[in-house]
């Protein structure tokens, strides 16, 4: 195992308080070998974009469930862009209805995992992408 | 329970048969080599009096109205009334709930239930930065009086009940309530409802924390006390396993952790020199009807029994309704799939059913859509509509406790009370609830992550997610909330903002400061100061400067 080890960060945007996916996300990339980072709750994008830096992490993956996902994840790329950051892969999960997917990822979310998305699929998509 | 000739004869039959079974077991194996319920209770093949020989009827079941509660908190259930039909609603703006508030009243339904936006529910304007995009979105925004006076515009809060979840700032909201109502007319006395008031689930799970603990717990006990004298027949807290178990726990852990945190709210009052029977009948319960639907109904019955004990034994209770659990059960978000979601009103309807069965009183029904949305008013009916069935045309309303006496149901039930007293010894050696808020968040993380790869290895079967796939169109007519809704709201505040004496609000935000500086009650403060229309944002404002905030742990 020469390769370096995949380096995520976890996040919370916004005020929802659900981090039960989260966790369970971030504890499996744990399992598979990822060195992962959980912001916790209430993050604005400024903050997750500066723990991404500070972390200096390949993948970004926020969890959004009250619907403020239209205006937060793109913020999250923008300010990822801004900072000379944009190569940093962003991904979201929550509940997401499928008719906001292609302008999220319009906005540069590469990937959008809704409810019921096993486990197994998020790892892999990571481990090929990031 | 019983004679004890019989239950040795009964065991000796027992024996023959299992012989019986293994030669049956050869040549038609069972299909798993355990069966186990959802907490892990390892389930028999059938079961008999024997499981129920150390059962004392007196003891341990009673009769319906009479402790231990387990057969129910009313003599008569729901031969008197049904359970209250109350579905969770709210979004966007004030009027736009206003109008679904009507829709379920003219709909059937028999009380109200409020939900708030994220920046309510955490004590921020609509116009303060972290609110952008929240502003409508999981609730309704109300930022003043002058929002809930819209809120409740026509609805006369004498006569319906009104169960808000709102919890860090639940006094602010309650007083906008009471001057709501004394301006349509009607007295403290006379109106009826629940605010959630649960601070310590929002530590360990649900996340909409404002204060620290220990002015979070002086708040709550204020509340107690005001309501006590002022309020009587306001429902002061809803101590929530609802959220504890969507967040991943299990059954014994959702019913261990909910007692767990009222025994801190009772504990909190009695130091603050209340008496216990003076609040303690005020106090309900909000818990989960999750799939697994026997232990669903042995898991109610189990919540009684363990609290009326608790309330008699450790706290020495004497009134009746100090001792008796009421509670709200909500079905479990958690379970409905995004794929397929027409099948969720079925998982829905058997979740709704273990709460009647369990004794629920008062019910909201998830509506089919909302792994996708928030829910469409025809969803919404659909779920109303699965209630109504339950009541009125299946019969299981005819006859009080009916599982009661099932050999299984009740080891069930008694395994779950032995479950959560052994959690609840855990918690009080930590010191009690608030300090073991990050025991319970690992207990339910490693929970939540076993529930997940048992999904994911299909140890556990979730039609049309890993069972039964098919393909789909995407579901359409979902809810949307009107992006200019934040816009809108921000504005009318600002309005309202320039439009007020400002000299009084500074007096008044000045009086909830003195008061939270010293030992006084905040209630009567929150009450005159929302009257002249202070906001909610500026109120927090003031408890934030004078508490400070919660810093959450994180754990995972």
């Amino acid at each position: 195992m020469s390769e370096k080890r995949i380096r995520v960060l976890v996040a919370k945007p916004g005020l929802d308080g659900h981090d039960r996916g989260a966790k369970v996300i971030a504890q499996a990339l744990r399992d598979a070998g990822m060195e992962v980072v959980y912001t916790g709750l209430r993050q604005t994008p400024e903050q997750i974009v500066s723990a991404a830096l500070q972390e200096d992490v390949n993948v970004v993956g926020m969890s959004i469930l009250s619907g403020a996902h239209g205006t937060l994840f793109p913020e999250v790329v923008n300010l990822l862009r801004e900072k000379g950051a944009g190569d940093i892969l962003v991904v979201g999960g929550g509940i997401i209805p499928d008719e906001d997917i292609p302008a999220l990822k319009a906005a540069g979310v590469a990937e959008v995992f809704g409810p019921g998305t096993p486990l197994a699929n998020v790892v892999k998509y990571i481990q090929e992408n990031a | 329970m019983y004679i004890k000739d019989e239950l040795d004869k009964i065991a000796a039959t027992k024996e023959t048969w299992a012989a019986k079974l293994a030669a049956t077991n050869q040549k038609r194996p069972e299909r798993e080599a355990k069966f186990a319920t959802d907490s892990g209770f390892e389930i028999d093949t059938v079961y008999t009096p024997n499981n129920q020989a150390e059962m004392d009827y007196g003891r341990d079941l009673g009769l319906p109205g009479e402790f231990p509660y387990t057969r129910g908190v009313q003599p008569n259930m729901y031969r008197g009334r049904l359970w209250t039909m109350r579905q969770y609603a709210g979004f966007g703006s004030a009027e736009e709930t206003n109008q679904r508030f009507r829709y379920l009243l003219e709909q059937g339904q028999t009380g109200l239930s409020c939900a708030f936006d994220l920046p309510t529910q955490i004590g921020y304007d609509s116009d303060h930065p972290l609110a952008r995009g929240e502003i409508g979105k999981v609730g309704v925004a109300i930022d003043s009086l002058a929002d809930m006076e819209t809120l409740f515009n026509e609805i006369p809060l004498g006569k319906v009940s009104t169960s808000m979840t709102i919890n860090a700032p639940a006094g602010v909201l309650l007083a906008m309530y009471i001057a709501c109502a004394e301006k349509q007319g009607f007295t403290k006395a006379q109106i009826n409802g629940t605010i959630q008031n649960d601070v310590i689930k929002e530590y360990i799970c649900r996340g909409t924390y404002i204060l620290p603990p220990e002015p979070s717990m002086r708040l709550i006990s204020n509340i107690f006390e005001y309501c006590s004298k002022e309020v009587p027949t306001w429902n002061t807290i809803s101590i929530s396993g609802y959220h504890i178990r969507e967040a991943g726990s299990t059954a014994a852990q959702e019913i261990a952790f909910t007692l767990a945190d009222g025994i801190a709210y009772v504990e909190a009052a009695i130091k603050a020199g209340l008496n216990v029977d003076d609040f303690a009948p005020r106090l309900s319960f909000f818990f989960n009807a999750h799939l697994n639907f026997l232990e669903e109904i042995a898991k109610f019955r189990a919540a009684r029994r363990v609290w009326a004990k608790v309330m008699k034994e450790r706290f020495g209770a004497k009134k009746a309704k100090s001792m008796s659990l009421r509670f709200h059960t909500q079905t479990a978000g958690v379970s409905l799939t995004a794929q397929q979601p027409m099948v969720n009103i079925m998982r829905t309807a058997y979740e709704a059913l273990s709460a009647v069965l369990g004794g629920t009183q008062s019910l909201h029904t998830n509506s089919y859509d909302e792994a996708l949305a928030l829910p469409s008013n025809e969803s919404v009916m659909i779920a109303l509509r699965t209630q109504h069935i339950i009541g009125y045309e299946i019969g299981v309303c005819d006859v009080v406790d009916p599982l009661g006496g099932s050999y299984y149901i009740e080891s069930l039930t008694t395994a779950l009370e032995e479950k959560a007293m052994d959690y609840i010894a855990k918690i009080d050696a930590l010191g009690g609830a608030v300090k073991a808020i990050e025991y319970m968040q690992k207990e339910i993380h490693n929970a939540a992550y076993q529930y997940q790869l048992a999904i994911d290895n299909k140890k556990k079967t979730v039609v049309g997610v890993n069972r039964f796939q098919m393909e789909e169109k995407p579901v359409e007519g979902l809810l949307k909330v009107d992006l200019s809704v934040g816009e809108r709201q921000v504005a009318k505040l600002k309005k309202m903002k320039a439009e007020r004496d400002q000299a009084k609000v500074a007096a008044l935000l000045q009086a909830v400061k003195e008061a939270a500086q010293s030992d006084a009650n905040l209630m009567p403060v929150f009450i005159d100061a929302v009257k002249e229309y202070v906001t909610l944002g500026e109120i927090c404002g003031v408890l934030r400067d004078v508490f400070g905030e919660y810093k959450q742990q994180i754990v995972f």
